[in-house]
C-alpha cells in the first residue's frame, strides 16, 4: 500500500478548557486534492497549523510525506509549502524581492530562472518590481500564491486560495492549481468556504464541526449521500447538524 | 516528479538536501532586512541620527564641563566615548528586536516559520542586520566628532574592539530576550523593545564611575558586562592603561548572556508554537 502524503491519528488541541480539534484521525493518498471543509471555529486552521507543524497538538501523531512532523518537520519543510489569508508577505518589499528571499529560504539552485517562471505563470510582470503594500488584494494574492509554489512542492496547504481574487482570476488560479497537481504528481490539501471551488478542485472532502470530523467522501457521494443538488446545501446540513454526520462519526469510531 | 514540466515546474532547481546550519538561509534573511533599509531612504538616516545627535549634545556639554571639572578636563572625551559606547549596546540590542518586530508587524513569521529557516539560523540573521544597522550609525557620529570636538573614539586603540564587541553582544542578547517575550506576548508588548536596555543605563556606569553606586548595586552592576566595558574605557582614558581583567570579565559574562538570551528566545518560540500565536500576530 503506497505511504499516504498525510496520516494523523488521534490528533487533539486544546486552548486551556477550549477543544479545538477533538481526536481526529485521517490520511491523506499521495497526489490527491483533498478539502478541509467547517463553519467557522470548526478547527480547520488549527488543523492545518499542527500539519505545518506552526502550532504543537495536546495529543496525537501527524506525520506527513513520511515523516513525523513532531520530530522531523525540518526534514519535510523543504518538500511543503502553504498560503493563507491570515499571512502576510512583507509589504515594504517588493514582489520580486519577496520571492527572490523566498527562493533562498528554499534552497532554489536557479532564482533567476524560477522567479522568471513563476511570474510568467501568475502575471506578475507589470508589479514585479512594485512594494507588495501597493498591490491590490487580488495581486498580493497571486504573489502570496507564487511564494507557495516557488519550490514546486509536493504538499500544498492552501487556506482560502481564491479569497479576495475576482470570479474569472480565481477560475484561472483553480485550473492553475489542478495542472500543476496533474504535472507534478502533487498533493493539495485546502480550507475554503467557495463550495464550487471544492466541487472542481477536489476529490476528496473532510467535513469538520466542533473540532471533529463529521463525514468525508467525494463531492458527488456527499452530495448523493444527503440527498443534495450541491455541495453547498451539504455543508449547510452538515454546519447545522442535520443529516448524516454524526452517523457517520459513530461508524468511524 | 523531476524535470520541467509545460509550466515551467523544474524540480531539479530545488534543494532537498536541507542542512541543520544554512549561511544561504541566514543570507536570505539578511538580503530581507537589507532590501527594507535600503527601500527608504529616511530608516537610513534614522540610523545615523540619533547617535550623532547624542554626540553633539554630549560633546557641547564636555565643553562647558572642561572649565567646571577636573574629572573631565583631565580625561576629554571620557563623555563622549561614553555615549557613542552606550550607542553600540542600545542600537545592537534595537537591530535584533526592531528586525525581529518587523516580521511581526508585517503578520510573515507564519511563512518564516513553514520554511526551511531554523529559529536559530534567524536568530543569526538577527545578529548580522544588527552590526550593520550599529554600524551605520555609530561610524558617521564618530567621525562628526572628530570633526567638530576634535575627539577621536578610535584614540581608544584596539581595545576599542572588544569593548564594541562586548557592547554589541550584550545587546544582541537582551534583544533575543524581548523579542521572545514580544513573540510569546504580543505586540501590546512592543514598548519593551525600547523600553528595557534603559533599566540598565543608570547601573552600567556609562558616565560615572561604578563606585558611585550604593554597595548592592555595584554588586548588579558585576553582572552586567557594560560595567566592565565602560570601567575599562575610563581606565584608558584616565589612567591610559588597559584592564585586561575587565575585557575578561566583559567577555566571561557575555558567554552567559548569549546563551541565556538564546535559550529565553527559543523557549518562547516554542511556547508560542504550543499556544499557536505564530498564525496570529499582527497588527
Amino acid at each position: 500500500m503506497p505511504e499516504p502524503a498525510i496520516a494523523v491519528r488521534g490528533l487533539s488541541k486544546h486552548f486551556g478548557p477550549i477543544v479545538a480539534v477533538d481526536d481526529v484521525d485521517f490520511s491523506i493518498p499521495m497526489g490527491s486534492a483533498t478539502a478541509l471543509l467547517g463553519g467557522n471555529g470548526a478547527g480547520k486552521t488549527t488543523t492545518i497549523s499542527m500539519l505545518l507543524g506552526l502550532l504543537l497538538p495536546t495529543k496525537g501523531t501527524v506525520s506527513v510525506l513520511g515523516e513525523d512532523i513532531l520530530r522531523h518537520r525540518y526534514r519535510v519543510l523543504p518538500r511543503m509549502n502553504f498560503s493563507s489569508p491570515y499571512v502576510d508577505l512583507p509589504r515594504r518589499l517588493t514582489a520580486a524581492e519577496n520571492l527572490r528571499v523566498y527562493a533562498q529560504l528554499y534552497g532554489l539552485s536557479n532564482i533567476r530562472t524560477r522567479l522568471r517562471d513563476v511570474a510568467a505563470a501568475f502575471d506578475l510582470g507589470e508589479f514585479m518590481d512594485r512594494k507588495v503594500a501597493s498591490l491590490s488584494a487580488g495581486q498580493k494574492t497571486r504573489v502570496a500564491l507564487a511564494k507557495a509554489l516557488i519550490n514546486v512542492p509536493d504538499l500544498l496547504l492552501l487556506d482560502e486560495p481564491t479569497a479576495s481574487l475576482d470570479p474569472d482570476t480565481a477560475d484561472w488560479v483553480r485550473g492553475y492549481l489542478k495542472d500543476y497537481q496533474a504535472e507534478t504528481g502533487a498533493t493539495i490539501m485546502l480550507a475554503s468556504h467557495n463550495m464550487g471551488e471544492v466541487e472542481r478542485m477536489c476529490d476528496d472532502v473532510i467535513m469538520m464541526r466542533a473540532g471533529r470530523i463529521v463525514d468525508r467522501g467525494a463531492p458527488a457521494e456527499l452530495i448523493d449521500r444527503y440527498g443534495r443538488t450541491n455541495l453547498e446545501e451539504v455543508f449547510l446540513d452538515i454546519a447545522r447538524g442535520n443529516g448524516h454526520g454524526d452517523d457517520w462519526q459513530k461508524a468511524a469510531q | 516528479m523531476s524535470g520541467t514540466s509545460t509550466h515551467g515546474h523544474d524540480t531539479s532547481i530545488v534543494e532537498r538536501r536541507n542542512p541543520p546550519f544554512s549561511p544561504r538561509r541566514i543570507g536570505a534573511m539578511v538580503l530581507r532586512y537589507v532590501y527594507l533599509i535600503r527601500g527608504s531612504w529616511p530608516r537610513i538616516i534614522e540610523l545615523a541620527y540619533w547617535p550623532t545627535m547624542q554626540m553633539i549634545l554630549w560633546g557641547f556639554i564636555t565643553l562647558f564641563l572642561m572649565g567646571h571639572s577636573n574629572f573631565i578636563a583631565q580625561a576629554f572625551g571620557i563623555l563622549l566615548s561614553g555615549v557613542l559606547l552606550w550607542d553600540v549596546l542600545f542600537r545592537g540590542q534595537l537591530g535584533v528586536a526592531m528586525s525581529f518586530l518587523e516580521e511581526m508587524w508585517s503578520r510573515n513569521l507564519g511563512h518564516l516559520f513553514v520554511s526551511p529557516l531554523r529559529p536559530y539560523e534567524m536568530l543569526v540573521s538577527l545578529m548580522v542586520v544588527s552590526f550593520i544597522r550599529t554600524l551605520i550609525g555609530l561610524i558617521p557620529a564618530s567621525l562628526l566628532a572628530m570633526m567638530l570636538f576634535g575627539f577621536s573614539l578610535y584614540s581608544l586603540g584596539l581595545p576599542l574592539i572588544g569593548f564594541f564587541f562586548n557592547l554589541i553582544v550584550m545587546g544582541w542578547s537582551i534583544g533575543f530576550m524581548v523579542s521572545g517575550l514580544i513573540l510569546r506576548a504580543g505586540l501590546g508588548a512592543e514598548s519593551m523593545a525600547w523600553a528595557v536596555i534603559f533599566a540598565i543605563a543608570p547601573i552600567c556606569g556609562i558616565y560615572y564611575p561604578i563606585d558611585v553606586l550604593p554597595g548592592w548595586l555595584q554588586s548588579v552592576a558585576f553582572f552586567l558586562p557594560a560595567s566592565h566595558v565602560f570601567e575599562g574605557m575610563r581606565a584608558i582614558l584616565v589612567d591610559g592603561a588597559f584592564r585586561p581583567d575587565l575585557m575578561f570579565n566583559a567577555v566571561l559574562l557575555n558567554i552567559g548572556y548569549l546563551a541565556l538570551g538564546m535559550f529565553v528566545f527559543l523557549t518562547f518560540f516554542r511556547s508560542a508554537r504550543v499556544q499557536g500565536v505564530i498564525l496570529q500576530v499582527g497588527e
